[in-house]
């Protein structure tokens, strides 16, 4: 009898080439995604006067540095445009794909993969960016790397690892009125901490999960990273599957029952065992957002900011008291009596369809009192969005309705938030500076980040749409 | 990369959990390529205060720790993005080896492939390093890979654990992608079976 085997462990034996004996595994590499940033990578194999092994399984999007309020110019920044047109000369080069400036399919990396077809489950897929486990939620095992790597993968179509440990979170139950997937993740990285999950990949499974959309699981494992985990993975079932069924590069025809029958198997079998298991039940989970400079820093928006004088350890007494200096926050202040300066509808976090459509039944009828930036996760949602109609609302109710890109989660393309400004933005991190220097940044659902803008302060969306 | 040799340095301690990458390189600086020095960019805005100006609590704007080349950090260093500049910009600086109690996954990696040594302890010694730090007259440490010792300057040696297959690409500052293209007939042999398994996997369209 075969042991019981986790669905990571099946997706990694088949793409193991070979195992060393210090316990690295030579891995292949199925999709190899590239943006902007990968000019280092480049660089590298130029100076050693290699070429792309697998160009024709090489991806290249612009997205961290395209304008996008004025896209057709790459960005108006001649530095900026100089590194979109960098991405143009290389994968030129290299015989790459890309869907640069102008490209009907170009978005967000993590948006456009599996919009496209590109990801498919039971692949390996990487690319330099630490938010490539959103593609997990097809079930497609993905992680994020750094140039060297992107360099060796560009090289070789392969990549040495070392076996993480696993974690299973399992999350049960139904979600409240105005509870997002947005809401589930920040509340178990609250749970587990900003480093909780470090060296292990994160299966996620459960009910709450299962009932999930395909988009909102993107959202869960988007953010496994500012959990610590380098991949999030969820298996595949018929809502993958309808949710692929007849994307651009999907399986077509008799490969797509092929597919089908194949991505069937797999799923962790019942007995298999994970390093490590956690378990949230969903009943917990508020409408929730962060009030400090770590992903940890998130509760209800119905709690108050921390107080300094209640933690015991003086080193830790010392950074929240830095925390919130630099956040300009009273400890004891209710949450929802937090002003913002502005609000950010976007990122590979929270810029899909149904993200925008959450954003858009806050905003509708209503008038933003701050600014607010609209930015499509890519040009098919766009078109898709003003399709619906979602375009007008938000035009409608003063916010801005942007190009796509990564736009203000990382300011690369000049996107950000000014000095001491607070931004209610549904982007993934809340770093110190962040969305740019001295910039403060509180995270939230789309649909928060929409009541935000309309109330002009951090708020309950259930006092907005009902139902607390 | 440059083998990692010997270090008898001093060292800076850096107690603040969860430092990201954005915090050791701003994003904006992300344009210029690796020949420009990084270390001009390390913790740029963390090392100054609103006003631009050097901030004197900083460890690294110290002129006794200013060539610091081991920094001694706190719990998650190196988290957040993947960006591999934030050891361009540590490298940079001088600093070739990090001591911390765990690390960014990313990080870690990026680390390992480019001379900068990442070294992780328990808290509490890291806690312990600190006041070491803190109360002896130098702040000289060495640290020794090959036997993967660190000795402080009160007398005390950690040893530390590392993968045995980073430590030598460290030592002798080994490229992988050489390495691993010996293995060719071993990738494009996986590569064609795992293509007629599954055509799906082999291709894009």
């Amino acid at each position: 009898m075969t042991e019981p085997t986790t669905l990571f462990e099946k997706i990694w034996r088949r793409h193991a080439i070979l195992d060393r004996e210090d316990g690295t595994t030579l891995l292949s590499i199925d999709r190899h995604l590239c943006h902007e940033g990968s000019f280092h990578a480049f660089d590298k194999l130029k100076a050693q006067g290699r070429r792309v092994r697998r160009p024709d399984l090489t991806v290249a999007i612009a997205d961290h540095y395209v304008s996008t309020d004025a896209p057709e110019t790459g960005n108006q920044d001649p530095s900026r445009r100089e590194v979109i047109e960098r991405l143009s000369r290389n994968t030129d080069e290299m015989g790459v794909r890309l869907y640069g400036v102008g490209a009907p399919e170009q978005g967000i990396v993590h948006v456009v993969g599996p919009e496209q077809g590109i990801t498919l489950p039971g692949l390996l897929l990487v690319c330099g960016d630490s938010h490539t486990a959103t593609h997990g939620a097809l079930g497609c095992l993905a992680f994020g790397i750094g140039a060297s790597e992107v360099a060796h993968v560009l090289a070789t179509q392969t990549l040495w690892q070392k076996k993480p440990k696993t974690l299973r979170v399992t999350i049960d139950g139904p979600l409240g009125a105005g509870v997002s997937p947005k809401d589930v993740i920040l509340h178990l990285i609250s749970v587990i901490g900003a480093n909780g999950a470090t060296g292990h990949m994160i299966e996620y499974a459960g009910s709450t999960i299962r009932e999930m959309s395909v988009e909102g699981r993107m959202t869960i494992c988007n953010m496994s990273i500012e959990a610590g985990g380098r991949a999030g993975l969820i298996a595949p079932d018929d809502k993958t599957f309808a949710y692929l069924k007849d994307r651009r590069y999907a399986p077509k025809d008799r490969d797509w029952e092929s597919a089908l029958e194949d991505w069937r198997s797999l799923a962790s079998d019942p007995g298999a065992r994970f390093d490590r298991e956690v378990s949230i039940d969903a009943r917990d989970v508020a409408p929730s957002i962060t009030w400090g400079t770590s992903p940890e820093d998130a509760m209800a928006i119905t709690g108050r900011v921390p107080d300094p004088a209640r933690e015991d350890d003086p080193t830790r007494q010392a950074a929240l008291s830095a925390t919130l200096d630099y956040m300009g926050l009273t400890p004891g202040e209710a949450l929802t009596n937090i002003a913002v300066n502005r609000v950010f509808i976007g990122s590979c976090t929270n810029a899909r369809i149904e993200d925008l459509r959450a954003a858009a039944a806050v905003a509708k009828g209503r008038a933003a009192r701050v600014t607010a930036i609209v930015v499509p996760g890519s040009t098919p949602i766009k078109l898709q969005a003003e399709a619906e109609g979602l375009d007008r609302i938000f035009i409608e109710a003063g916010f801005e309705w942007r190009a796509t890109g990564c736009s203000m989660c990382v300011g690369m393309n000049g996107d950000l938030t000014p000095p001491g400004e607070r931004c209610a933005s549904t982007s993934n991190r809340n770093f110190k500076g962040r969305q740019g220097p001295g910039s403060r940044t509180h995270l939230m659902s789309p649909a928060m980040a929409a009541a935000a803008a309309v109330t002009g302060r951090l708020t309950d969306v259930r006092d907005l749409i009902g139902g607390a | 990369m440059e083998p990692f040799g010997k270090l008898d340095t001093n060292a800076a301690a850096l107690a603040l959990e969860n430092i990201d990458t954005d915090q050791i390189i701003p994003a904006r600086f992300m344009r210029a390529p690796r020949s420009t020095d990084h270390g001009q960019f390390l913790f740029h805005d963390m090392r100054r205060g609103p006003d631009g100006e050097p901030r004197a609590d900083f460890p690294l704007n110290s002129p006794d720790l200013s060539s610091a080349g081991v920094l001694v950090a706190d719990t998650n260093f190196g988290c957040g993005s993947s960006r591999e500049a934030a050891v361009y910009a540590l490298y940079d600086a001088g600093i070739r080896c990090v001591i911390a109690p765990s690390f960014g996954d990313i990080f870690y990696s990026n680390a390992t492939k480019n001379g900068l040594l990442p070294i992780v302890l328990d808290r509490a010694v890291v806690q312990s390093i600190w006041k070491t730090l803190e109360t002896a007259n130098s702040a000289r440490i060495e640290v020794d890979l090959e036997s993967q010792t660190v000795h402080l300057p009160n007398g005390v040696t950690h040893r530390f654990d590392i993968d045995p297959f980073k430590k030598r690409c460290l030592l002798e500052g080994l490229d992988d992608i050489d390495l691993t293209l010996r293995h060719s007939d071993e990738i494009e042999r996986h590569e064609q079976a795992h293509g007629e398994t599954r055509p799906w996997a082999g291709t894009i369209g």
